[in-house]
């Protein structure tokens, strides 16, 4: 038996809770961390850099599944939903502390930064393409929409992973590595569907 | 990031103050095995074994300071890397000792001074100033030093001079940030000499009535409390008076983001952040406040800056 089959096979229990219940391990993490005063002098901002980098790390994560059933002949798409809308999870918690925690409900300050501030702006776009797809993450939702309109509708994760990944470059001073790791591994995966698409485009013509 | 020195306070119910750092430790060791005084170092209480003698200031701020922990966890000292936590980490092996500042330029008396000597006659203060990161959080620091302006008399400085520059240290064996290049090293900043006189500038040599701690910029650092943080240069090892705008780190980076003056200012944003509002650094629920021009230093410092336009030298 092949690698991926046993991979498949020991997969093969796993339900899509479980995936959800994984999902809220770095959530409990940094809530012990938080409790045992691990985060540092400044938690709030350990805080939101926790929860949008579990985000972008899921969209990354989301990503992989197509690449890994193409090239590496592993097939995990039934856990393709659970870490979508874990990564809108992770996303919203991100938002919901810059509002509360960080900005402290000052609306003037959150609003003249959604306009004036592009990362802030960036980071909210991505945010709102994100949401749709969550709303329409279920069997109903794809039933309504016909397969061919939601496929249509998630492509929009490109789109979002893009600009998060840029939302994260973009506020830091400087260049550190680590953002540029995860622009490198977004680009480098819609790169490869763009390099699938131009193949299958000269093999047909 | 992960502190490993704090994962037990719940338990202890100690905190990073009541801790000596082991760096601080050895180095007031060393202090001490040279005075003579190691018998009795073992028998003090922290506060006691303070050994800075400084005099209040009319210039500190009757606000509460941030803790000891929180002023020497949280540093941006890229020399050490990027993240807050970095110097604490790495710089515990930073020899300070022996320290020359070279002294050059436009004055009377240039060389190369060793830093106790520097210090020597200095009327020591305590300062306890509001200080605000470019990054819109804030903390209030007690500072150890004397005004920079007292320094300048004393080399003497010439009639042409205009500006003063100042350098930092960049070791790359024993600081990783400057090792692996993160900025492009050494760290310069500048003044201009009105500025530079200024009684609330000093150069700061402790805190809390502590010898300065490596992360903090040991053993002698620029402190100019109504400019962002990135101005106020630590580990000097050069001062140089000149008659032209001396380039500066951040500014040279990226220009449209940092400018030469760099004076605390809500009415100015940064491109990519709002300056308007601050967060006081102290826990989960630190307070955010309105962020106020010159750091709250207007009335001192405001009429320096008399019909410039402010917004576009930022």
């Amino acid at each position: 038996m092949s690698v991926q089959d046993q991979v498949h096979r020991l997969l093969r229990p796993v339900r899509p809770w479980m995936v959800y219940a994984l999902g809220t391990i770095p959530a409990a993490l940094l809530m012990l961390r938080i409790f045992t005063g691990d985060l540092g002098v400044d938690p709030v901002k350990a805080i939101e850099h926790s929860l949008g980098l579990t985000a972008l790390q899921l969209i990354v994560a989301g990503l992989c599944v197509t690449p890994l059933r193409r090239f590496a002949g592993l097939n995990l798409n039934r856990f393709r939903r659970q870490i979508g809308v874990l990564a809108f999870v992770y996303a919203s918690l991100h938002l919901m502390v810059w509002v509360t925690l960080d900005l402290q409900f000052r609306w003037a300050e959150i609003g003249a930064d959604l306009v004036k501030r592009p990362y802030i702006v960036i980071g909210m776009i991505a945010f709102l393409m994100l949401l749709p797809l969550a709303l329409t993450s279920n069997n109903a939702a794809v039933r309504k929409l016909g397969a061919q309109r939601w496929q249509l509708l998630h492509l929009l994760t490109y789109p979002a992973a893009l600009l998060a990944a840029l939302h994260f470059v973009w506020l830091v001073k400087a260049w550190p590595l680590e953002p540029l790791l995860y622009m490198a591994a977004v680009v480098a995966l819609l790169g490869l569907r763009v390099w699938v698409r131009q193949r299958r485009a000269t093999a047909t013509t | 990031m992960a502190d490993r020195y704090t994962t037990n306070r719940l338990n202890s119910g100690l905190s990073w103050a009541d801790v000596t750092p082991k760096e601080v430790f050895l180095n007031r060791r060393q202090w001490l095995a040279g005075s003579g005084a190691m018998a009795l170092a073992a028998t003090l209480p922290r506060q006691a074994q303070a050994r800075i003698e400084a005099a209040k200031s009319r210039y500190s701020t009757d606000e509460a300071p941030n803790s000891f922990e929180d002023i020497t966890s949280y540093n941006n000292f890229y020399e050490f890397g990027f993240d807050k936590t970095d110097p604490a980490t790495h710089a515990g092996g930073l020899t300070i000792s022996p320290w020359t500042v070279e002294i050059d330029g436009l004055v009377e008396k240039p060389g190369s001074y060793d830093l106790a000597d520097l210090v020597k006659g200095m009327p020591i203060e305590e300062r306890i100033y509001r200080f605000r990161c470019v990054e819109a959080w804030s903390m209030v620091i007690p500072w150890i030093g004397f005004e920079l302006a007292a320094l300048l008399n004393r080399v003497g400085v010439q009639p042409g001079a205009k500006y003063v520059a100042f350098t930092s240290l960049a070791r790359a064996e024993e600081m990783p940030g400057v090792a692996r290049g993160l900025l492009d090293w050494p760290y310069r900043e500048g003044l201009r000499l009105d500025e530079a006189m200024h009684p609330l500038t000093i150069l700061a040599t402790g805190l809390y009535g502590e010898e300065m701690p490596r992360q903090n910029g040991a053993p002698i650092r620029l402190v100019v409390p109504w400019k962002y943080g990135f101005k106020s240069a630590k580990s000097l090892v050069r001062i140089t008076l000149t008659d032209s705008q001396p380039p500066t780190t951040w500014n040279m980076m990226q220009p449209n983001e940092y400018g030469f003056y760099a004076n605390v200012n809500p009415e100015v944003s940064h491109p990519r952040w709002s300056q308007a509002s601050e967060r006081r650094i102290g826990g989960l629920f630190a307070k955010r406040v309105d962020t106020i021009k010159f750091n709250g230093y207007g009335d001192q410092v405001a009429s320096l800056y008399a019909g410039q336009d402010l917004a576009k030298d930022y």
